[in-house]
């Protein structure tokens, strides 16, 4: 067995954090106060083949292996997790677009979100259904060769500025998956301000009266729209909320370190105080114990091997536990400090819990995990 | 004979993988898996990725059919028509 990375993805990890340190490390709070990330970061993003960066190289995708594309999200987010978040669910719709769309439709619109040309978003959750996903109210009937969506979706990421969104929706009882372009008549866009973490994600509700769609927008097939497409994408998902979720614990220890170096109490840096020193020693395990079951379930993805799934779970379970508790710490040791306003530690706190609750809350991970046969390293 | 021989490894295969979902309990070829309560979506797109990585195709939008996958022995006739080949031969 060899944890080791190879020279390729450890020079592809100095270019994805010479890039986070340098653009988005020094704005991050700045757009986390102003509720948006920048357009000309997202071009940049485009540029370097970040978004869609899964996608192979024939869609002009950068192809990037699992584990590459996992540091990163690390990386990525560790400066910022509402940038993250863009990456997250992006390379969730064209991984979906990529699995089950009908080859009409991924010639439309697979090349466009590989480059990054095109912004996608997912539109699951509604009002009245979160976790319970088979229970969209979202209706598709339909009518000749098309279908016609009507219902709300809620908590849409990036949806503020999407061009395409993954809706999904009942078809005479049967959930389905469409991709919808913004400019489909009877789609409006209402944003979501003041949400409690990854602000600057561009959240938005999407109201669909009577949207017609061509029958060749539907993803799979009806009563396979959640078991199979969101499914698809929710697994991609909960790996990059996994490693993006290292990356705030990263970030918690990096400024964790630097201020029980830097402040001093009772005539001691705070490093020297036993207690400090306990929650430092959690957040460097956690840290490090985060990343191996990544690493792992990286590693299962690569191989195509259907233990990937339970792997990826676990990772996403614990990473996003020990984000939050490590941000809570990270709090803790500032003091008063780390409850300022534009306290980068403030953020990657509220930050953290969100990561608790996309892709599968930990409660849902806690119901699932325990029924999954986990086989031997 | 032959032919026999490579269905039954295929069945075994897939009995195998799905054991590990259904313990203490003998599946049948012919069973309806979706009658015994764990099928849902955990288990959907495993056996998908189960299908293409051991038997080497892939499952494709059409072949998205709930009988498809009811049992053992609709699992490998899918994978019989689909011309797959078991990556262990």
């Amino acid at each position: 067995m060899n944890l080791d990375l190879t020279p390729e993805q450890r020079a592809a990890r100095e270019r994805f954090r010479a890039f986070a340190n340098e653009r988005i490390v020094p704005f991050a709070d700045a757009w986390d106060r102003e509720e948006a990330i920048p357009r000309e970061l997202i071009g940049e993003l485009a540029e370097r083949g970040w978004l869609g960066s899964l996608l192979p190289a024939e869609v002009g995708g950068a192809g990037l292996d699992r584990i590459t594309y996992g540091l990163l999200i690390e990386e990525i987010g560790r400066a910022c997790s509402s940038t993250r978040s863009l990456l997250t669910v992006h390379d969730m719709v064209g991984h979906a677009l990529r699995r089950w769309g009908k080859p009409e439709v991924k010639e439309r619109h697979l090349r466009a979100l590989a480059r990054g040309e095109r912004l996608g978003a997912l539109a699951l959750s509604e009002p009245n259904v979160g976790s319970d996903a088979a229970s969209i109210e979202t209706q598709a009937a339909e009518d000749g060769e098309n279908f016609v969506l009507s219902g709300r979706k809620k908590w849409t990421t990036f949806g503020q500025i999407a061009d395409l969104f993954l809706v999904f929706a009942k078809v005479a009882g049967q959930p389905a998956a469409f991709l919808v372009e913004r400019d489909t008549p009877g789609l409006s866009v209402v944003p979501i301000h003041r949400m409690h973490g990854t602000r600057a994600a561009m959240l938005a509700e999407l109201h669909l009266e009577e949207c017609r769609v061509p029958r060749a927008s539907m993803l799979g097939r009806p009563g396979f729209g959640i078991s199979h497409v969101a499914a698809t994408a929710l697994e991609l998902g909960r790996y990059s909320v996994a490693w993006g979720s290292v990356g705030i614990l990263q970030a918690c220890l990096e400024a964790s370190q630097k201020y029980a170096a830097e402040r001093v109490q009772f005539g001691a840096p705070l490093a020297e105080h036993p207690l400090i020193r306990a929650l430092l020693a959690e957040m460097i395990a956690n840290v490090r114990a985060g990343r191996l079951l990544c690493l792992r379930a990286g590693f299962l993805q690569e191989r195509s091997d259907p233990a990937a799934f339970a792997e990826t779970m676990v990772a996403k379970y614990f990473c996003s536990v020990a984000a939050a508790k490590g941000a809570s710490d990270a709090v803790q040791i500032q003091g008063a400090n780390g409850c300022a306003p534009d306290s980068p530690v403030a953020r990657y706190l509220r930050d953290s819990k969100v990561m608790e609750i996309i892709e599968g809350s930990t409660q849902i991970q806690q119901l699932a995990i325990p029924r999954f046969d986990f086989p031997e390293f | 004979m032959a032919e026999i021989a490579e269905i039954d490894d295929t069945q075994a295969k897939i009995k195998e993988f799905l054991s590990r979902f259904f313990k203490n309990h003998d599946l049948q070829p012919s069973e309806d898996i979706f009658s015994l309560g764990f099928v849902n979506s955990l288990l959907a797109m495993q056996l998908v990725a189960f299908v293409e990585k051991e038997f080497g195709l892939t499952v494709e939008d059409e072949d998205l059919d709930l009988d498809n996958f009811r049992s053992i022995d609709a699992i490998s006739a899918l994978i019989a028509r689909k011309g797959g080949t078991s990556a262990a031969a």
